[in-house]
């Protein structure tokens, strides 16, 4: 029913959240992906988080390569800004637009053709500087636009629609986000909600590169026998290693928890992770570890999900830059435009410059320069090459 | 043997330098240019190197000139010939009756040599080799001697030099001491050796160097960049682009760290390739921060899809692009001007892109500041197109200067207070009838003026639409702001020759100082020609008129197939056969005397009036 438009009227009642809006405020457009689609069970619990956590919609931004997956920014968060970008580039595209305002919120959308195969390079420079986002793949193991091809994802072995067999090795997001040293790595399935929503929540939370592979099954071209991503098949071998209850604020951890069950994860926002553990000895907070943990469970069958990793305390590519904490976007002529003369002691006048650092391909910038005194019209860098 | 003619010059002549790579002899070439300097005569220096760090030919050209020509002249005056390895191409380069400076510790055949060319020998390694006992010494300061005994021979003022060496050298002063007496090893073995050596170009303390700097332009370009505001840089290490990046970085740790904190007001990324560069560049200007990305010619081709989305997205970006010797790897360490179409028309479907030719250094930081506002203004990439010669090597130009009244033009950006008073917002709306659009930053406002950034068609309110009327509407804007464009871009730089002349000249970039040296050699052949310096692309309606006052325009450039001739034929409307090239593409930079022959060749062929030299040959 995608030609009907979303009806404008809601029910008056429709609950509210801190900031006064109600669910609806965080949808888009009605989706034109096919009825069914695992997207668009993602992109619902992507409106529920933000709503859940009481976020302005307009501080997010929501930045998408192409693909179905890539189409769904159009589907939630209506009052965002988004940016549907290049087919497995949107790693830099959010990367400079992060630089560009770090006081906004980055949610990157993906699928796995955009994110495993055109985007791979992409993908793993934006996980390995850090930067502060949260990175969800839609993976379906299936081009789904161009109908029905495989993608990097795909099992080998695993079947597709028409029956041919998936002849190359399956590249694992998950385990490669983990060696690339993504401080958040969760892995959910679409068709489990109260494991994503929760998920999404800390993810948005979490500080620093934060990714996510939710296993979102193709109705149309991927949902068959011997398809290792159809809803079935991910039901029937879905392990989960925790259960995830995602606290804002540091609340008292509620009695129906075991004792020796429940591990709390304080975040650097003070936003507390509280993991019921599902599969005994999984200690989310060693990378080593869960790296050998998937690739056991892995190789026997199962898909492992949950919170795999969480480093509450890492940092990010602001810090490692070390920019000012007003947004670059914001600073004015006053902040950017060199005013006053640099001081004497880097000013060196051209000509006084010897011939410095090596030439060629290895040369070194020469620090040139200065405005002598604020004139009108000022001198500016370089340097007298008189004596 | 007779002697040779000896050619005589005071502060006009080329040396040339050549050397093996990694030997520490740049520094040393480099010592010897900018003393010439301190003595008031102007220096063009060009540094010719290969893609390796150590053991390739390198050569290194000083043009003295006390006229001021900047370009390449072409010939050599003086050959320092230090590498064996081309040895005889150096001496078969030198002009007959020049000189060829050697290192004569090891003997060689007469037929080394040639009978038209003064012969001054020097045992360097052997002077070396009695004084410095370090292997690596003995190697160095070869370079500091010869620099030494040229300044001897040619009379360079030692004491310029030794407080060159000084101030080179502030930082680490036990260093000092051995490269001034390396210097006065050399200066005196030559004063005592070589004083009835045949050398007749001499140097000579003039005023003609006044407050002029000596700045290379990808330093300058990014010094541009600082003073017009980018925040974000996104790049990719790539000859001759890498050292415009590092002079951003070298600038910015100066001049945009908080008084306060000491933190960064700027951000750069050394990215994994050139399409996440472009793209960085692009989602930091989507965002509202000034962003740019340097590269060259294979970067270019890389970034070609990201191009694409910019101009259909209209996103604003500055692409610095220091053009080398193409296609594929080419001539990495070469110069051309041989981007111009793949920039011009940049990314599949129709696309068009403005297009910035700084001339000098100077320009570069006039351009790389301007070029910001230009792309904020328009929304969209804008190309700075420097080239290898402008970018690496150190030129004699004005000192740079900045307006301290001049403020960012930020563009057309709507803001929460005009969204909150309910003004209109489509992004794609234009409302001034100029094709520009207004635009929001993300962020801006809670309930108004989100608005859906995509490559795909789109109307007027950034909705998705493939109607067909809906895609001509938005193409059609588009070319309407290129329209507009042309009258916010730097305009030609038109000079009539003295004398009515039915001839024209095109240049642009890199060839400046050159065209300009080789019109007064044409004149002196009775050949007069009206000249326009382009400046930007799209064409201001001044290069048009230039052609159509014209009956032939010979357009310069260094790449093969004339692409400015190309654009000008395609943009201009003009008489495909009016437009001459005069092209030069062999990676060197374009010379006075190339350009003076072939245009003189030209006019010959094509005037049918005899010229008045030619008339009294007959």
């Amino acid at each position: 029913m995608t030609y009907l438009a979303k009806p404008k009227l809601h029910h008056p009642r429709l609950p509210a959240n801190k900031l006064g809006y109600t669910r609806r405020d965080y949808e888009g457009a009605v989706s034109t992906l096919c009825a069914g689609c695992g997207h668009d069970s993602i992109s619902a619990a992507i409106v529920q988080a933000c709503f859940e956590l009481d976020l302005p919609p307009h501080r997010i931004a929501k930045l998408s390569g192409i693909g179905c997956s890539s189409k769904t920014p159009t589907y939630f968060l209506g009052n965002s800004h988004g940016f549907n970008s290049v087919h497995g580039r949107m790693p830099s595209v959010l990367t400079g637009a992060n630089l560009a305002n770090r006081a906004l919120i980055y949610m990157g959308v993906s699928g796995d053709g955009d994110s495993a195969s055109i985007g791979l390079g992409q993908l793993a420079h934006a996980i390995r500087r850090g930067v502060n986002m949260v990175y969800a793949v839609m993976n379906n193991g299936v081009y789904g636009l161009t109908k029905g091809q495989f993608s990097a994802t795909a099992d080998k072995g695993s079947k597709s629609k028409r029956g041919e067999v998936n002849t190359d090795a399956a590249i694992d997001l998950v385990g490669m986000a983990l060696q690339l040293g993504a401080s958040f790595v969760a892995r959910s399935f679409s068709g489990d909600k109260a494991q994503l929503v929760p998920l999404l929540k800390a993810a948005i939370a979490h500080r620093g590169a934060a990714f996510l592979d939710v296993l979102s099954p193709c109705v149309a071209f991927n949902n068959h026998e011997g398809s290792t991503k159809s809803f079935d098949y991910v039901r029937s071998h879905n392990e989960a290693v925790n259960r995830l209850d995602f606290m804002v604020e540091r609340a008292p951890i509620t009695a129906d928890y075991a004792p020796g069950t429940v591990r709390a994860v304080v975040q650097h926002d003070g936003s507390t992770l509280v993991l019921r553990k599902l599969a005994e000895d999984y200690d989310p907070s060693d990378r080593i570890r869960a790296m050998t943990y998937l690739a056991e469970r892995q190789a026997a069958g199962e898909v492992v999900t949950g919170l795999l990793y969480v480093d509450p305390e890492a940092g990010e590519l602001h810090d490692s830059l070390n920019t000012v904490e007003r947004p670059l976007n914001a600073l004015g002529d006053a902040e950017l435009v060199p005013v006053r003369p640099p001081s004497r002691a880097s000013t060196r006048a051209c000509g006084s410059r010897t011939a410095g650092g090596a030439q060629g391909v290895n040369r070194r910038p020469r620090p040139p320069v200065p405005p002598r005194a604020p004139r009108r019209s000022r001198r500016v860098p370089g340097s007298g090459a008189g004596a | 043997m007779p002697q040779p003619k000896a050619i005589a010059s005071v502060n006009d002549f080329v040396v040339k330098f050549a050397n093996v790579n990694g030997s520490g002899s740049a520094s040393a070439n480099a010592l010897f240019a900018r003393a010439i300097l301190r003595m008031g005569v102007p220096v063009a220096c060009r540094n010719i190197f290969p893609s390796n760090i150590q053991g390739l030919p390198t050569w290194y050209e000083v043009r003295v000139c006390e006229a001021g020509w900047l370009g390449r002249r072409g010939g050599v005056d003086l050959m320092v010939a230090m590498n064996p390895q081309t040895w005889d191409k150096d001496v078969a380069s030198i002009d007959s009756g020049g000189y060829l400076f050697y290192d004569s510790s090891r003997p060689l055949p007469d037929s080394k040599f040639r009978d038209d060319v003064n012969v001054i020998g020097m045992p360097i390694t052997e002077i070396c080799n009695k004084a410095y006992t370090d292997a690596r010494q003995k190697q160095l300061f070869k370079n500091i001697i010869y620099v030494g005994a040229l300044s001897a021979l040619l009379g360079v003022d030692p004491l310029e030099v030794e407080k060159l060496i000084g101030e080179e050298f502030r930082s680490k002063e036990k260093l000092i001491v051995p490269n001034v007496k390396a210097f006065l090893l050399g200066r005196e073995w030559a004063e005592a050796n070589l004083r009835g050596a045949p050398m007749g170009l001499r140097l000579q303390r003039a005023d003609k160097v006044k407050d002029r700097i000596f700045i290379d332009g990808n330093n300058a370009a990014a010094l541009g960049a600082v003073y017009g505001g980018a925040t974000v840089c996104a790049w990719y290490p790539l000859t001759p682009s890498t050292s415009l990046a590092e002079a951003f970085m070298a600038h910015c740790r100066r001049l945009r760290a908080d008084r306060e904190t000491g933190r960064a007001r700027y951000a750069v990324v050394q990215a994994e390739d050139e399409l996440a560069s472009i793209g960085i560049a692009i989602g930091a200007g989507w965002n509202g921060a000034r962003a740019f990305t340097c590269t060259s010619g294979p970067g270019i081709s890389l970034m070609q899809e990201f191009l694409g989305l910019a101009y259909f997205a209209e996103i604003p970006a500055v692409v610095f692009d220091v053009q080398r010797g193409g296609p594929s790897t080419g001539m990495p360490t070469r110069t051309q001007q041989s981007d111009l179409l793949s920039c011009a028309y940049a990314s599949h479907g129709d696309t068009k892109h403005v297009l910035l030719f700084p001339e000098d250094p100077r320009e570069c930081f006039e351009v790389g500041a301007t070029a910001f506002d230009l792309a904020d203004r328009l929304q969209t990439p804008v190309f700075v197109m420097l080239d290898l010669d402008i970018g690496m090597n150190d030129w004699l130009c004005e000192p740079l200067a900045w307006d301290d009244s001049r403020r960012m033009d930020r563009g057309k950006v709507m803001t929460r207070e005009a969204l909150e008073a309910g003004r209109e917002f489509g992004r794609y709306l234009d409302v001034d009838g100029d094709g520009i659009p207004y635009r929001t930053y993300p962020g801006t406002h809670p309930a108004r003026g989100a608005y859906f950034t995509r490559g795909t068609t789109k109307d007027r309110y950034a909705r998705y639409s493939e109607e067909g009327p809906v895609y001509v509407d938005n193409m059609q804007r588009l070319l309407q702001k290129f329209e507009t464009a042309k009258e916010l871009l730097p305009r030609p730089v038109r000079a009539d020759a003295e004398r009515k002349t039915q001839f024209g000249v095109i240049y642009f970039g890199s060839s400046s100082a050159p065209m300009r040296e080789a019109l007064g050699a044409l004149r002196a052949e009775g050949i007069h020609l009206d000249t326009l310096r382009v400046r930007a692309f799209p064409f201001h309606d001044e290069v048009s008129d230039f052609i159509a006052d014209h009956g032939q325009v010979f357009v310069v450039e260094q790449n093969r197939d004339g692409q400015l001739r190309m654009m000008l034929v395609n943009e201009c409307g003009v008489d495909p056969t009016k437009l001459i090239s005069v092209l030069n593409y062999d990676g060197t930079p374009i010379t006075a005397r190339f350009i003076t022959r072939e245009i003189a060749e030209k006019v010959g062929v094509l005037n049918p009036v005899p010229l008045k030299k030619q008339r009294v040959a007959r």
